[in-house]
């Protein structure tokens, strides 16, 4: 049987490891590398190594930056009274693109998911407590709308109510685009309760 | 006979995670079709029609398509989404137990209503239960029973003679109780307390979860969630790690009322003489 050459099953097997990309997708991956000029895979290779080596976490809201601190925290025009709380550094974009947040982050990297073997130290809340320091009025728990991302938010807000912080949450109802007919009641409930007066 | 494109099951939602962009692949545990794995393309995108109905625990009636590999959940809508499961600490550890021991302790694609009857009244009783702690001791007794695991708890495993209160032992590995003569030779056995062999046997002869009425004191609560830990574990050869948050959970409750009252040391209230 023909097998793949050293080179080539290696790479392929390096693509698997990520996530989304099965046996298939690793092997189309590779070969349209082969195909393309030798430039070409050393600047990924470059960009690759690159993306390591330059980025650290902001040591503090442990958000991924080139320079630590990170450029939200160290923005002269942002609110250091009020920091937003999210589970991942893409939803930190998430919130950024509403341009309707001036406040500062803090990324736990995770949300409490004892299935997944995920428990209360594996997610930085532990540095969230050292940051609410008097400075801080507000902390807004932004984590997923998912059992994981709502229990991970009532475990923070246990810890940190008693430290004499407000403690908000983000409202929970019906996305835009949506439809009320294929809402499930939990969310529609929670709409109900979270109304507003026009 | 060619096999129908899609079937129609009640299910609830054990455990589930990402996939590929937007998808998630959950476990479910079905009354149709026992313990199943299942597709939900798109369901992690705020729009989705799916994603609400197919939380973590929520019990749904579902239409899935069969897949090559997968099946493929088509539509779902919640019958019971167990809210009060997701806003209270204490009992989401706990429904995360009970989730995890339907998880470890069943098979794949097998017909079991009874189970499925047991996991519904379990999440209910917990929706309510003043102990959360005792409705899951429950559940895992009772989970144990029907896969075949039933503790024997009455009679000495070896030398069946009746067990009195005293000083006998308990052998996760070998499945219940020894007497005073045979628990010494027994290398796996560990001594287990009279109040606590006589909760178990309490929790074993229950009728449905929930309506066991017993107030326990701390020590002997913990020392029947370790035993029924230790079952479970033995019998799976897998860690659980649910007990885990649970334990820290609380752990920090307790640290930040240290003056709380003790439970009075009243190890069976109402129901378990023997």
């Amino acid at each position: 049987m023909q097998t793949t050459v050293e080179p080539v099953a290696r790479l392929i097997e390096e693509f698997a490891k990520l996530p989304g990309i099965g046996p298939k997708t690793a092997q189309r991956l590779t070969f349209h590398l082969l195909r393309l000029p030798a430039e070409s895979s050393r600047t990924l290779a470059e960009a690759l190594v690159h993306m390591k080596e330059a980025t650290v976490l902001c040591s503090s809201c442990l958000n991924i930056t080139d320079k630590d601190p990170c450029a939200i925290c160290r923005g002269d025009v942002r609110d250091r009274t009020v920091i937003c709380v999210v589970e991942e550094p893409l939803d930190v974009l998430a919130i950024e693109r509403t341009r309707s947040f001036k406040g500062l982050y803090h990324v736990l990297h995770g949300a409490i998911d004892p299935l997944h073997g995920v428990g209360v130290d594996d997610i930085k809340v532990k540095e969230l407590v050292r940051r609410l320091d008097g400075e801080v009025r507000e902390v807004i728990l932004a984590t997923n709308p998912s059992l994981q991302g709502e229990s991970t938010a009532r475990y923070v807000a246990n810890l940190i109510q008693p430290m004499g912080v407000t403690v908000s949450h983000l409202a929970r109802g019906l996305p835009m685009g949506g439809d009320l007919e294929w809402a499930d009641e939990v969310t529609l409930a929670r709409a109900l309760e979270g109304r507003r007066p026009m | 006979m060619p096999r129908p494109r899609s079937y129609r099951c009640e299910a609830v939602v054990l455990r589930r995670h990402d996939f590929g962009e937007a998808d998630r692949i959950l476990v479910l545990f079905s009354r149709e079709r026992g313990k199943l794995r299942a597709i939900a393309k798109g369901s992690r995108r705020t729009t989705s029609r799916l994603a609400g109905h197919l939380e973590l625990f929520t019990h749904a009636e579902l239409q899935v398509a069969n897949g090559r590999d997968l099946d493929v959940i088509t539509q779902a809508e919640a019958r019971n989404p167990f809210r009060a499961l997701r806003e209270d600490l204490t009992r989401t550890s706990h429904a995360y137990l009970v989730a995890e021991l339907a998880d470890v302790l069943t098979e794949d694609q097998a017909e079991q209503p009874e189970m499925f009857d047991l996991l519904l009244q379990t999440f209910s009783a917990l929706e309510v239960a003043l102990d959360p702690r005792l409705v899951v001791d429950h559940y895992s007794l009772a989970l144990l029973g029907i896969v075949g695991f039933r503790p024997s708890l009455a009679v000495c495993l070896l030398c069946r003679e009746e067990l009195r209160p005293g000083l006998n032992a308990f052998s996760a590995m070998l499945g219940g109780a020894l007497c005073p003569r045979c628990g010494p030779g027994e290398a796996s056995a560990r001594p287990i307390a009279s109040d606590v062999l006589k909760v178990l046997r309490h929790l074993q002869r229950s009728g449905p979860p929930g309506t066991v009425r017993l107030r326990l004191a701390e020590p002997v609560a913990r020392e029947v969630d370790r035993v029924l830990r230790d079952l479970a574990e033995r019998h799976t050869e897998r860690r659980l790690r649910s007990p885990d948050l649970i334990a820290r959970l609380r752990s920090e409750a307790g640290e930040s009322h240290p003056s709380a009252p003790q439970t009075p040391a009243l190890p069976v209230e109402e129901g378990a003489r023997e």
